[in-house]
């Protein structure tokens, strides 16, 4: 059985993507709703990386991001983490918050309450995704928010990775409202054994 | 000038003088920095987890504190060095999180800077300067004309150990 990323198979990145695809459509309906907008989303990019190219994603390794990481527990466990660039969590805060779109990003208390909410419903879009389809109960924990540069946040779900694998498993979402674009990555990390349960329960292995 | 040269994360490079070795933005990972004082040769690991012993048979070597050091040193011994005339310095191994609840995968920063000095004791490799721990991300760059070793961060600004 395949329980590592490495054995992953193009039938089983379809799944993933068809996954992602499903939550990201929930996901952009929560957001639209949020920020009281039209939102599309651009097709998912599903994608194994070795982690020496994790880092370049996003701009390079020095690029500050927002990061959101939520411990997922209930029939599988592990983290997933929501990871925005500068400008989409600039513009989020500035939208949800009523000021200039271009005004800068204080990462204040108020600023880190807002993505933190953000992290929460998006990724619960996902979650509920990925429990609809295979029957799983899976429940989202508090998230924890940081800011600072992307390698050094990447860092923290490529080494759950690490422990069982050479690479890591990416999503990139685009989302838009036809003027202005929020890219956000995600990435999901099952702890050890939940792999295995995940793909089985996906009908994949 | 210098050539620059790029050690990703799980990857390890050496260099003879005159060159620098870069590893952009460590979070709970460490950047072991090697220097050697005699002929000035550099190697640098950006390591990952803190032992090999959890390792699957066709696991990356660089990716483990100890793995990922003892293959740098044979590295360093490739082109020249002497164990007995390197230095050590180091960075990273932060927590980027900060969790509610007491999550032992959390605290991976602190079990990685442990680790990497008890293999570099091992060695007897003195460590010269660090800066490890903290809940921010850094990048390193080390010199082979001095061993110095600069360390950048967002909002902690940048220094040299």
């Amino acid at each position: 059985m395949n329980d590592t990323i490495s054995g992953l198979n193009n039938f089983h990145l379809d799944v993933l993507r068809e996954i992602g695809n499903i939550g990201a459509g929930n996901a952009a309906t929560a957001l639209a709703k949020l920020l009281d907008k039209r939102i599309e989303m651009k097709v998912p990019q599903v994608r194994i990386m070795k982690f020496s190219e994790v880092s370049d994603v996003l701009g390079g390794a020095e690029t500050p991001v927002v990061g959101i990481l939520l411990r997922i527990q209930g029939d599988i466990s592990g983290s997933m983490m929501f990871i925005l660039d500068e400008p989409s969590a600039r513009l989020l805060v500035n939208i949800l918050m009523g000021k200039p779109l271009e005004a800068d990003l204080d990462f204040d208390e108020m600023s880190s309450s807002v993505l933190t909410e953000i992290g929460n419903i998006l990724a619960g879009s996902y979650l509920s995704a990925l429990s609809n389809m295979t029957n799983l109960r899976i429940m989202p924990d508090v998230p924890a928010l940081a800011m600072d540069m992307a390698g050094a946040i990447l860092s923290v779900p490529a080494i759950e990775f690490g422990k069982t694998s050479d690479t890591v498993l990416y999503i990139e979402n685009v989302f838009t409202d036809g003027h202005d674009s929020v890219i956000g990555d995600l990435f999901l990390v099952p702890d050890d054994l939940s792999y295995g349960k995940l793909l089985k329960a996906l009908g994949v292995v | 000038m210098s050539q620059i040269i790029k050690v990703g994360m799980a990857e390890l490079k050496v260099a003879r003088h005159p060159a620098i070795l870069t590893t952009l933005g460590l979070g709970s990972c460490i950047g072991i920095a090697l220097y050697d004082r005699i002929n000035k040769n550099i190697g640098m690991v950006h390591i990952m987890l803190p032992s090999s012993s959890i390792a699957t048979a066709s696991a990356n070597r660089a990716k483990f504190a100890d793995t990922g050091i003892h293959d740098l040193l044979e590295e360093m011994k490739r082109i020249g060095s002497d164990v007995r005339n390197i230095v050590a310095k180091i960075a990273g191994g932060a927590q980027m999180f900060a969790f509610a609840t007491n999550n032992d995968s959390m605290k991976i920063g602190q079990r990685n800077t442990e680790a990497t000095k008890a293999v570099l004791a091992g060695y007897r490799i003195p460590i010269i300067a660090e800066d490890t721990g903290g809940n921010y991300g850094r990048t390193i760059e080390l010199s082979s004309e001095d061993g110095s070793l600069k360390v950048k961060t967002i909002g902690f600004g940048i220094k040299y150990l």
